[in-house]
């Protein structure tokens, strides 16, 4: 493995407290995914190349930014890994650097209906931009 | 009784329904909630990396407010709950996090702060025979379709409101008030969350899928406990009409009306 990538693998266990170890490649956590196919790469996948170091195609993935959070995968995993915790994690290293944000503020105004509550803008924030 | 509350940012605004409502029925039912002064928003969705803090601040504040009037901490908002709850939790089981954040507080916040929702308070505070007996107004066996979507229930290592899978606590409610409930099951299931600000079309598929499955069961209405929820399945997925479920309570305790004035 790359310097570079072990590096990243290592962030990325230590901030989500994740041991990809665990997991059996028994995919339930992506059958029980309410956006599985949206994602190019799907929980268990995540969860595969965490633990080969292949970070840097999920780096740059949309599927970072479909995660519900509805915490379906870490309710159901029978191995207790928590698949939805290294996806949070990934993400965060990425909107964590500069410039990175996947929602700016001035992107919003397009997005607004009378309708939408507070909470999903705060939610939106809170998940991809820092 | 009275408890320390939580409303949140939505229930001052989109959502505010499902707090007047609240603070009536609450009334009724012999518990005061007791707004926290200069609450702070709670981000809408818990972060789950170790590593995060200043995210996490405003809950401890809540909690550290309700601490120090010797109050269980209620709150309505199902995002509000989980984020609060999770955030306490940590306090009590992560110790390097819980010293991260005592470095800015005045006195150090343990953990020790009781978390309940609002249906956990009618549950357990209040009891179900309690307000089967402050019925009004019930339902006359109208067929509801309980929403628990994800935040109330999961993560139920930190949650434990009820069963993750089977859930009753709704259902409970629902039959205390005269209504027969629905079991159907995408209950439990996500209705697409924050991702509608990016992409419609997926929460009108999660919404649909929801809202279908009720209607498929016979339900005549839909009750949640989420402004995000109610959001979602109303303008992705019609078929059903959506309330708070603090609005059905305050029909069948007769204190709708007066939520309005």
């Amino acid at each position: 493995m790359h310097n570079s990538n072990k590096k990243l693998q290592q962030e990325i266990i230590r901030i989500s407290g994740v041991n990809p170890k665990k997991c059996m490649r028994c995919g339930k956590c992506t059958a029980t995914c309410p956006a599985f196919d949206e994602m190019e790469y799907h929980p268990h996948q995540f969860v595969a190349m965490v633990e080969d170091g292949d970070i840097e195609p999920l780096l740059k993935s949309e599927s970072l930014y479909r995660c519900l959070t509805c915490f379906a995968c870490v309710d159901r995993c029978p191995r207790n890994v928590e698949p939805a915790k290294l996806v949070e994690a990934v993400r965060l290293t990425v909107i964590r650097q500069k410039d990175a944000n996947h929602l700016k503020a001035d992107d919003i105004p397009a997005m607004l209906d009378e309708d939408i509550p507070q909470q999903a803008l705060v939610s939106a924030f809170r998940k991809y931009a820092k | 009784m009275k408890v320390s509350y939580f409303p949140g940012c939505t229930l001052k605004n989109k959502a505010k329904q499902l707090d007047v409502y609240a603070r009536r029925c609450a009334e009724v039912l012999g518990i005061t909630l007791e707004e926290i002064e200069a609450w702070q928003c709670c981000g809408g969705v818990f972060t789950t990396a170790n590593d995060e803090v200043a995210t996490k601040l405003s809950s401890v504040r809540a909690l550290q407010a309700a601490q120090e009037k010797d109050q269980a901490l209620v709150t309505v908002c199902s995002a509000c709950h989980n984020v609060i709850k999770q955030t306490n939790h940590a306090m009590q089981t992560n110790a390097s996090f819980a010293d991260k954040v005592n470095r800015y507080n005045d006195t150090p916040y343990d953990g020790s702060t009781a978390v309940y929702h609002y249906l956990e308070m009618l549950r357990d505070l209040v009891g179900v025979d309690k307000i089967k007996e402050k019925v009004v107004n019930p339902l006359k066996g109208e067929k509801i379709a309980a929403y628990y979507g994800c935040l109330l229930l999961r993560p139920n290592s930190v949650m434990r409101m009820d069963d993750p899978e089977n859930p009753s606590i709704m259902e409970d409610i629902i039959r205390a008030i005269g209504g027969t409930p629905v079991i159907y099951p995408y209950r439990n299931e996500c209705c697409g969350g924050y991702v509608v600000m990016e992409s419609p079309e997926f929460a009108k598929k999660k919404s649909n899928a929801v809202t279908e499955s009720a209607a498929s069961f016979g339900a005549s209405r839909m009750v949640t406990a989420c402004p995000l929820c109610k959001y979602n399945l109303e303008k992705n997925a019609p078929a059903v009409p959506v309330v708070y479920f603090t609005e059905l309570l305050a029909e069948a305790l007769g204190v709708k009306e007066d939520a309005n004035a």
